[in-house]
């Protein structure tokens, strides 16, 4: 008989489990739809510097609570959550950080964000570089999809004491002087290869060509991989080629040390004091400054980069239309975009501005960086930025890129020679753009 | 709620509507009952298993833009140009060769640990949990762990090879190296739980063979090659099987051994990128071809299907004829 009462506590207990899964399948409503307070969801990756400014915003909006995700998290792990979110028509923050390689995609498909235009962002043009403004614009110009928060002006950062180790100058005007062009910075590689500190030059070389790429194109065509026809053009312009041979030349004198960037070993190698530069967009500052830590606080500074100016990275805030609360979570991406609140991101976390009032305010032109040795950021991202040429992004601008990247690794690993690599890339990238 | 074990419903000796009520109701019960209780799996099953599978085929027959809103119809299209990609056919053999490298020592192991575990040991009981131990941890941490150990230049397991005087193995990418480090990582969470399971069905092994066996001269390998691999055949064919299953899905491994700007590719050269890495790859970040990825994992489950059924003939084939099937069919 005992095995009765058994049987039926399973039988019950089953029962409760199975109405358990069909009310939790039908239940997960959304909690603040009233008059109570409202919570906004804002979804981002890296560091966007926001912290603070959520508390200023709080404290104006008593009705308001907000939550951020993915800070640290790779842009690679946070585009696909996004898209699959959108897909899904649920899961998405009521605000979502778009980064400017994705946002043609997220373009090509408007209906899944609110246009800002029918809340009164026209006004707010005025606040954003010209180019900057357009990029959140969909091809036609009726649909504005996001406005910017940050340009990505780019510098060298580089390690002061491993400098005086193989030698060479370490203040940071006299390192700019080493390099006016790419040339001469391989030659001041190749300077501080042969003084054998037992570090490398620079960390990836991935990350170098990725630089000269976008500086190439900006200063020429205007366009990378697609031509603003959305024409794949990888073996055509002129622009991916001269970035390519730059870059041969580069792994060929023996500079990169080849720690794939992102990577754990890219990490350690920061920590590790294992490369002297890096290509170092405005908000690499605050990724070096995670990955190294504070032990290398000092050691790092901040010189030119070699060539003229460039543009790598900067994103955009984008509210969903599947967001329950779109009229707040539009006011908050304007507050975070606002002059104001780009000020607060750079002096957080250091992304530069894209709104020229923020750029010419004296919070951005006399802002010093501590853990670069006090290095001016603000003259050194800023000045350049108003000046600043767009690079167009072609429809599958990611998957290209990640394809021409990888034959630059295979190159720089020793798997494949430079001609090989440059098959590779053209063939697998035609491939990508195909899919 | 009666339990009854006879089919027949219960003898009704009165009339009356209230009695008749109950007598049918209670034959109800006796007719859909055994349903209820069976049908909490088949609602589940049908929610998590039917369904996701026969969409997944209807998402493989459309060219379906992860974000776009139009799924414009193509039939078979995707599964003709996925015939044709030479990176699914890489993805193909980097799963089977993981598979391979990774299940055969596995199987061998589990075995020659479960023999080991069924003598006469001290602290028995301590011995088999422990074997378990490595199956309880959480597949990321092992993963990444084992990333780290293989890495490049920080990499414990190169820096061992170099302690003795042997040059460092490009663990990432290089092909057949990867395999192996992936596969290392595979056997170290499933030896254990193969072991275990072989060791309950060499228990279940009557004693007296081996005795006569003895008595006819028969030494313990011996023993074990004529007694217990023919008798734990289908526990064999069940790891085999299970096995088969994990190693072509595999995921998490692999896709957490590589790290920075897209570890889906698993490697530069996608060394060891898996069938169901490169389906997520197509499926989701960078392409988010959802059809073209949804075609991917059809032709996984057909892979799989395929290769379950070599490895049960093989297997029927290795122990011997049909009398020792018999005898293992106990």
């Amino acid at each position: 008989m005992a095995v009765f009462p058994r049987r039926r506590l399973a039988a019950v207990a089953l029962a409760a489990a199975t109405a358990l899964l069909v009310t939790a399948g039908c239940g997960g409503g959304d909690e603040a739809d009233g008059d109570g307070p409202v919570t906004l969801t804002v979804d981002v990756f890296g560091q966007f510097g926001y912290e603070q400014l959520y508390q200023e915003y709080m404290a104006a909006h008593p009705d308001v609570k907000i939550v951020e995700r993915g800070t640290g998290t790779n842009l690679d792990e946070y585009s696909p959550k996004l898209t699959q979110w959108l897909a899904a028509g649920r899961g998405a923050g009521d605000v979502v950080a778009i980064e400017e390689g994705l946002m043609v995609e997220y373009k090509a498909n408007p209906g899944n964000f609110v246009n800002l235009l029918d809340h009164g962002a026209a006004d707010l043009k005025g606040n954003f570089l010209e180019w900057k403004w357009n990029a959140g614009l969909t091809a036609d110009g009726k649909q504005l999809i996001g406005l910017g928060t940050d340009v990505g002006g780019i510098a060298i950062c580089y390690r002061k004491d491993l400098f005086a180790k193989a030698g060479l100058p370490t203040e940071r005007d006299a390192v700019s002087q080493l390099w006016p062009t790419w040339q001469d910075y391989i030659a001041t590689g190749e300077r501080f290869v042969a003084a054998k500190t037992g570090a490398s030059f620079l960390d990836a070389a991935t990350n170098t060509f990725n630089t000269i790429l976008l500086q190439t194109a900006g200063n020429t065509s205007g366009y990378s991989y697609y031509d603003t026809s959305g024409n794949l053009v990888v073996d055509s312009n002129p622009a991916v080629r001269q970035a390519w041979d730059t870059t041969m030349d580069i792994i060929d004198s023996g500079l990169s040390g080849k720690y794939g960037s992102w990577s754990e070993e890219w990490v350690s190698a920061f920590k590790q004091s294992k490369f002297a530069t890096i290509a170092c967009p405005a908000w690499m500052t605050g990724v070096i400054e995670g990955n190294a830590g504070p032990a290398a606080k000092g050691k790092w500074d901040i010189a030119k980069v070699p060539g003229n100016g460039g543009n790598w990275g900067g994103s955009h805030l984008a509210v969903p239309k599947q967001s329950k609360h779109q009229a707040e979570a539009i006011e908050l991406a304007k507050f975070l975009t606002s002059a104001k609140g780009q000020i607060g991101a750079f002096k957080a976390k250091g992304p530069l501005p894209s709104s020229p009032q923020a750029l010419d305010d004296v919070a951005i032109t006399g802002a010093t960086n501590a853990y670069f040795s006090g290095a001016p950021v603000g003259a050194i991202f800023g000045t350049g930025a108003k000046s600043l040429k767009p690079v167009y992004m072609g429809p599958k601008n990611q998957a290209v890129r990640t394809e021409v990247e990888n034959a630059v690794r295979t190159v720089e690993l020793g798997q494949r020679n430079p001609e090989q690599g440059w098959t590779d890339a053209v063939t697998n990238a035609k491939k990508a753009a195909a899919k | 709620m009666t339990v009854q074990l006879d089919a027949r419903p219960p003898v009704v000796p009165t009339t009356g509507g209230h009695r008749r009520f109950s007598g049918r109701l209670s034959r109800l019960d006796t007719r859909l009952s055994p349903y209820l209780y069976i049908a909490p799996f088949f609602v589940l099953f049908a929610v998590f298993g039917v369904y996701p599978l026969v969409y997944t085929f209807w998402v493989s027959l459309h060219d379906w833009d992860l974000l776009g809103t139009d799924h414009p119809f193509v039939g078979a299209e995707n599964y003709t140009r996925l015939l044709a990609d030479v990176d699914f056919w890489h993805a193909v053999v980097n799963t089977l060769g993981i598979f391979v490298i990774s299940t055969v020592p596995q199987l061998l192991a589990a075995l020659w640990l479960a023999n080991l575990l069924n003598r006469g040991l001290r602290a028995r009981t301590g011995w088999r949990m422990a074997v378990l131990v490595p199956n309880v941890t959480s597949t990321a941490a092992v993963a990444i762990v084992f990333g780290v150990l293989f890495g490049r230049e920080f990499g414990m397991v190169n820096w061992l090879l170099d302690l003795v005087g042997l040059d460092a193995v490009q663990w990432k990418s290089d092909r057949v190296a990867s395999w192996v480090a992936i596969s290392a990582m595979v056997d170290w969470r499933w030896t254990g739980y193969n072991a275990l399971i072989l060791l309950a069905a060499m228990q279940a092994i009557p004693r007296d063979l081996y005795e006569s066996a003895a008595i006819d001269g028969a030494n313990r390998v011996r023993q074990f090659w004529s007694i217990t691999v023919p008798l734990l055949k289908p526990t064999i064919i069940f790891c085999v099987i299970i096995a088969t299953i994990g190693g072509l899905q595999l995921f998490t491994e692999p896709r957490l051994f590589h790290s920075g700007t897209n570890p889906i590719r698993g490697g530069p050269l996608r060394e060891s990128q898996t069938v169901t890495m490169y389906m997520f790859e197509n499926a989701f970040a960078p392409h988010y071809n959802f059809g073209y990825g949804s075609a991917v994992a059809w032709l996984l489950f057909a892979l799989i299907a395929i290769v379950a059924a070599v490895n049960v003939l093989v297997l029927r084939r290795l122990g011997g004829g049909p009398d020792a099937r018999k005898g293992a069919a106990r």
